[in-house]
């Protein structure tokens, strides 16, 4: 599948977006590394859906947004390109702090989106155990630590695979900027069960891998009780990405949950996973 | 010329081996701590200060740590305050307040204004960003670092010289009533210095503020080329940078036989800045420094100090064994003989001690000099004799050769007080030859 980059203005602003796959739009908010590449779950799923992945300002490739100070400010913004793009409602999928801001944009928004998938969301302090410190841990333990086993597949092409220093550029800028919008309180915000509290009529699907060792399990648990009528899905031996630990079940849900027609090859081999309600 | 004593404030009762073993100083778990060390230390430092003064230093300097036993400065203010009243001739030099760390740079004012005054106008006041490990030890946002250290600077500066009470809105500190009572007793501020690690950004700010920028360590060729970068900023404000825009780091022991020097003197290497005593993830905490800065330093095979090297930047686990504390020690005692040979480290008997120091006066050519006393587990003794061989045999040579050199300091000739005719070339500022000359003798 061929990726196609696209600027997009906002507010002055040029925002890379990559989009691949045909069909509606599936926004897509990627984690506090950066976009980590083109999957074969995107590939799957672009059978039916058009893939569309803004590079997060100061991750890079889209320019730093200087008054950008909180998390909230970025879902601010993408919700202004949502709105000027005519994208919207759409549905999206969030991982990790994408999940967070997908969930801040429909904290003040809810309109804005059709459904919404996060997966391993942080953005809510979790009742029990405490969110990783990524940042006191250095780039290369980081990454390893989003997965629970280190022979995950695709693993080794994630983020162009191996860390050059190219890379290494990349990964400062992405966690410097993750360190200006959310280094205190660490990766959450406690007015954020808050508002989404208020949210009414969004079908929500929430994904957490049983061994995520970055999101403790009440990160997850935290979203479901907030918005109403989510539901959580957990996946049993995935870690803090399940669309690479375990992508047969990631797939199977989320396309389940968007409605999206999937090639007949993957619909075989289905795989168990614990719905909580 | 001004020669100014320092030493960390290293708590004696850790060994190597427990540092070594641990990986790091900072993160070393407080419950190894013991109240009675702590306070014998504390004061043993304090009163090395009475000595280095009584010995004939013209100064004495501080600089502060957080939650790390190699300095248990955690709040130079605190030891300045008390230098301030037991000490009655030399300058107090703090190299120095960590400006983001303080979060209220307001308190920092009235805080150094109160030394200044206690001391009758003895205060040398130094502003540093502070290192990785203050960011992470005081929660402070490394990416708002540089943000945060130059509006807390400029806070500072407006609440020592404008006429208060006045209103603050920055971007990071706001207050409604700037009206500090007591005003610092130097005019119209405290004459004040920039410490940096070979850092050119830094240096470009020092050379806007015409600060003098104080070297902390490194050998002699990155120091003069970051002098020479300093002076050729300084040239394009139209201004000639002299010795008094100058200042450089030696660590320094001095015993009796040059054996006993060599002995004690390992433990100048005992200390955070060094690579095997340090982590990457607390020494580079994200944003601290530019994306092309760790580029950089992923791109260079080796490196090493501040603990940060491409293997570490690379490292999968957490606590770095990468290399075998066998390995470590190797390091070490190689570095010891490099850092030698580089004159960042020089130790010796008092003659060995005074030829080493005239050729970094030479090469360099700073208007301040500051020697670093040994960290680790070296005994009061050990320690108050080398002060006492540095004052009476090593500053009185030191002083004639700095005479000779025309080393003028800070207090003889204001920084940035020699304008430079426009188009005239500006003079040199260090002595390529001479240190051509010293890197020829590394080689044979």
């Amino acid at each position: 599948m061929e990726l196609v980059e696209k600027v997009v203005q906002v507010g002055g602003v040029s925002v890379v977006t990559l989009e691949g796959g045909a069909g509606r739009p599936l926004l897509m908010l990627h984690d506090e590394l950066g976009f980590p590449g083109w999957m074969r779950w995107n590939e799957v799923l672009a059978a039916d859906r058009r893939f569309v992945v803004p590079l997060q300002p100061g991750f890079g490739r889209t320019p730093r947004v200087d008054w950008f100070e909180s998390v909230r400010d970025v879902g601010a913004f993408y919700a202004r390109m949502l709105r000027e793009s005519g994208l919207g409602p759409v549905d999206v999928v969030g991982f990790s702090a994408g999940g967070w801001i997908a969930a801040e944009m429909a904290a003040s928004d809810p309109g804005l989106f059709e459904r919404m998938v996060l997966v391993a969301p942080l953005g809510i302090r979790p009742a029990q155990g405490e969110i990783l410190d990524f940042l006191a841990i250095t780039m290369r333990r980081h990454v390893m630590a989003t997965v629970s086993n280190p022979n995950a597949q695709e693993l080794t092409t994630m983020y162009g695979g191996g860390i050059s220093p190219e890379q290494f550029e990349l990964f400062e800028a992405a966690r410097a900027e993750t360190s200006r919008l959310a280094w205190e309180p660490f990766m959450f915000d406690p007015t954020l069960p808050h508002r989404l509290a208020g949210v009414r009529g969004l079908d929500t699907l929430i994904i957490w891998g049983e061994q995520d060792q970055v999101a403790p399990r009440g990160c997850a648990e935290a979203y479901q009780q907030v918005i109403r009528g989510a539901r959580l899905e957990v996946i049993p031996g995935a870690g803090h990405r399940p669309e690479i630990e375990d992508r047969d079940r990631f797939v199977e849900l989320v396309s389940e949950f968007l409605q999206t027609r999937l090639p007949d090859h993957q619909l075989s081999g289905r795989k168990t996973s614990v719905r909580v309600n | 010329m001004q020669f100014n004593y320092i030493t960390e404030r290293p708590y004696r009762g850790l060994t190597e081996d427990q540092i070594y073993e641990h990986g790091s100083f900072f993160t070393y778990p407080n419950s190894a701590f013991d109240a009675q060390r702590g306070s014998d230390d504390y004061n043993a430092y304090l009163d090395e200060a009475v000595l280095a003064e009584q010995v004939g230093f013209d100064g004495v300097a501080l600089n502060e740590h957080h939650g790390n036993p190699f300095c248990m400065g955690a709040v130079l203010n605190v030891e300045a305050a008390v230098l301030a009243r037991i000490t009655e001739r030399v300058k107090i030099v703090l190299i120095g307040n960590p400006i983001p760390v303080s979060r209220n740079p307001l308190r920092l004012a009235e805080e150094l204004a109160m030394i200044d005054l206690i001391s009758k106008g003895r205060l040398v006041p130094g502003w540093v960003r502070g290192s990785g490990p203050e960011q992470f030890f005081n929660n402070i946002n490394p990416a708002y670092n540089r943000e945060l250290f130059e509006e807390g600077h400029d806070v500072i500066v407006q609440a020592w010289t404008r006429p208060g009470p006045w209103r603050y809105e920055g971007k990071h500190f706001h207050y409604r009533h700037v009206n500090p009572w007591a005003l610092p007793f130097q005019k119209p501020i405290p004459p004040t210095i920039i410490p940096g690690f070979l850092s050119r950004e830094t240096a470009q700010w020092a050379v806007a503020h015409s600060y003098p920028y104080l070297g902390l360590g490194g050998p002699l060729k990155p120091n003069a080329d970051l002098s020479d970068f300093y002076a050729d900023e300084f040239a394009a404000r139209g201004l000639q940078a002299g010795p008094e825009n100058f200042g450089h780091v030696v660590f320094v022991y001095v015993d009796e036989t040059t054996e006993r020097a060599q002995e004690i003197g390992r433990a100048l290497l005992f200390a955070g800045g060094n690579a095997n005593f340090a982590k990457a993830q607390h020494t580079l905490p994200a944003g601290y420094n530019s994306p092309a800065a760790i580029k950089r330093l992923a791109s260079v095979p080796q490196g090493g100090w501040l603990g940060v090297t491409k293997e570490r930047l690379d490292e999968e686990k957490v606590d770095i064994k990468a290399a075998s504390i066998a390995e470590s020690r190797r390091r070490t005692a190689a570095n010891y003989q490099k850092m030698q040979e580089n004159l960042q480290i020089v130790v010796g008997t008092p003659e060995e001690v005074t030829t080493k120091l005239k050729t970094v006066l030479r090469c360099l050519r700073p208007g301040m000099l500051f020697l670093m006393s040994p960290f680790g587990n070296v005994s009061n003794e050990d320690r108050r004799r080398s002060i006492r061989l540095l004052g009476e045999q090593v500053l009185p040579p030191l002083r004639v050769e700095a005479q000779r050199l025309e080393l003028t300091d800070m207090f003889q000739r204001a920084p940035g007080s020699v304008a430079l005719a426009p188009g005239q070339p500006r003079a040199p500022v260090v002595d390529r030859i001479a240190i051509d000359k010293h890197n020829a003798t590394l080689v044979a």
